[in-house]
């Protein structure tokens, strides 16, 4: 992990990045139904003051990397390879929104966008931005469970 | 071309902005010190997915720009001098220089404008880097030299200036096909945690913003590139690295059998557009 990210992310949080709770949907185990995620894959509600911090941290979720959204404008760079975020959660309910964010190649096919919740099925993969290889048993997913329902509970509150 | 006295000149400019404030204009011309005009959009090679192939160049901001349209203010013109000087440096056991074989450094052109190419004495394909390398141990009994050293990067400079303006053209037909083929198959897939492939950012996302970066059609044509990022002159081969670490992937080495071959097939998207070298960027 990059400094940066050592210095914004709480040392327990850290520790729960590479362990996940017990009470976690394992990544290999969460259902798809058409692309979306009925059950929250904490077991817990999302924070959206959270999930902002996810979506806009190089590291995290960088959601901003590829989507503009009007609401984080605070943060500087908004990338245009996704649509706008914008309306996200009136287009979308919230099982659909937490299956875009966990896999969206369940519901995009083929989508440039990262899988945020998976932890195989990988070419090549790395340990981290070290350009060495990982193994894949080794390999933590990019959220945690709890940052995948904090990042859903924020895109919720992108309404029209 | 005695470039020394530049050095000086160059400190002040290489620490402009890295700001992507300032877009580009569309329909720049890339005129280098007034009189060499490259052509940074070309029409792509009929197998091209490209609807047109554009130079990095052109996805730079002014700033940056205008750092290549003189050689007095392009930063990589210090390894260039530097080069030159190493050009005639007799080395190794044979006691013998570049120049000792090749004359004038201006014997060299045309080069850069084919590599990489397949050395017709083994079938291997060989970039710039290997040639040069070629040369040192067996011509001159000297010791190899690092694909990202200092050295061999200037020497890659100084090499592809002699082209510059010149159209590449590299050669994937022939001896050359299942080269190019490898490097192919290497530029669409989805490597690393991120899936990402070559193609999802330059061939379909070109031109839009990824964060901070404006990506480009991600040419090799200007290489070796001085990045005001890192302040050197950087090779092609380093450049893959990083992009491939970004995506989370394990990287290739600099020099394998992969990275040479999507060096290939890389270079034969920029067939049409001018050996840049060296080029500016952020
Ligand atoms: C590397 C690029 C990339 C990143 C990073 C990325 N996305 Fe996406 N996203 C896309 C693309 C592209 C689409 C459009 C779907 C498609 O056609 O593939 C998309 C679609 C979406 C959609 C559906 C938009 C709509 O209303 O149609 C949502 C919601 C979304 N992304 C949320 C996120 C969130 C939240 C994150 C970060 C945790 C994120 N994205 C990170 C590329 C990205
Ligand atoms: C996640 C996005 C991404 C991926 C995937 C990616 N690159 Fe890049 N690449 C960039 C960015 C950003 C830059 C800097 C801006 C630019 O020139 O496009 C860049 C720059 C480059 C450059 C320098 C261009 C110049 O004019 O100096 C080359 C060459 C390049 N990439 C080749 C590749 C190759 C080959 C691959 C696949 C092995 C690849 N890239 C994968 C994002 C990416």
């Amino acid at each position: 992990m990059k400094p940066l990210k050592l210095a914004l992310v709480p040392v327990f949080a850290l520790a729960l990045a590479n362990a996940g709770w017990a009470g976690d949907v394992a990544a290999g185990d969460v259902v798809y139904d058409d692309g979306a995620v009925a059950v929250s894959l904490s077991g817990m509600a999302g924070d959206p003051a959270a999930g902002k911090k996810v979506m806009t941290t190089r590291g995290l979720g960088n959601c901003i990397a590829c989507h503009t959204v009007s609401s984080l404008s605070e943060f500087a760079f908004h990338g245009e390879i996704g649509p706008t975020l914008d309306g996200a959660g009136s287009r979308w309910t919230e099982a659909q929104l937490r299956g875009i964010v966990s896999d969206a190649k369940k519901t995009f096919d083929g989508s440039m966008m990262p899988s945020f919740y998976k932890k195989s099925g990988y070419i090549r993969p790395g340990n981290a931005y070290t350009g060495k290889a990982a193994s894949e048993d080794e390999l933590s997913t990019l959220l945690t469970a709890q940052q995948i329902e904090d990042v859903v509970a924020y895109l919720q509150t992108l309404k029209d | 071309m005695g470039m020394l006295a530049k050095a000086a000149a160059i400190g002040a400019f290489a620490a402009l902005s890295l700001g992507q404030a300032a877009s580009a204009d569309e329909d720049a011309r890339l005129i280098i010190n007034g009189e060499e005009e490259m052509i940074v959009r070309a029409a792509p090679p009929a197998w091209s997915p490209l609807p047109e192939l554009l130079s990095g160049w052109l996805f730079r901001t002014v700033e940056t720009q205008r750092l290549q349209m003189d050689d007095f203010e392009n930063p990589g013109f210090t390894s260039v001098d530097s080069a030159w000087e190493t050009w005639s440096l007799p080395e190794g056991s044979a006691g013998k220089s570049c120049a000792d074989c090749h004359g004038d450094a201006a014997s060299m052109k045309g080069v850069r404008a084919v590599m990489p190419k397949v050395n017709a004495e083994n079938g291997e394909l060989w970039t710039l880097e290997m040639y040069i390398n070629n040369c040192r141990t067996e011509r001159m009994g000297a010791e190899s030299w690092g694909w990202n050293s200092g050295s061999m990067v200037d020497m890659t400079a100084l090499i592809s200036l002699q082209s510059r303006g010149m159209p590449v053209n590299v050669a994937i037909d022939g001896a050359a096909a299942p080269f190019w083929e490898a490097g192919k198959e290497l530029y669409y897939t989805r490597t690393g945690q991120l899936e990402l492939s070559c193609a999802n950012c330059h061939e379909d996302n070109y031109g839009n913003m990824i964060r901070a970066d404006h990506l480009s059609q991600g040419q090799i044509n200007g290489f070796p590139v001085y990045r005001l990022k890192n302040a050197k002159l950087n090779s092609i081969h380093a450049r893959f690295k990083g992009c491939v670490r970004d995506t989370r992937a394990e990287t290739y080495k600099e020099g394998s059998p992969e990275f040479t071959a999507l060096e290939l097939y890389v270079a034969s998207r920029g067939n049409g557009l001018s050996v840049e070298a060296p080029s500016v960027r952020n």
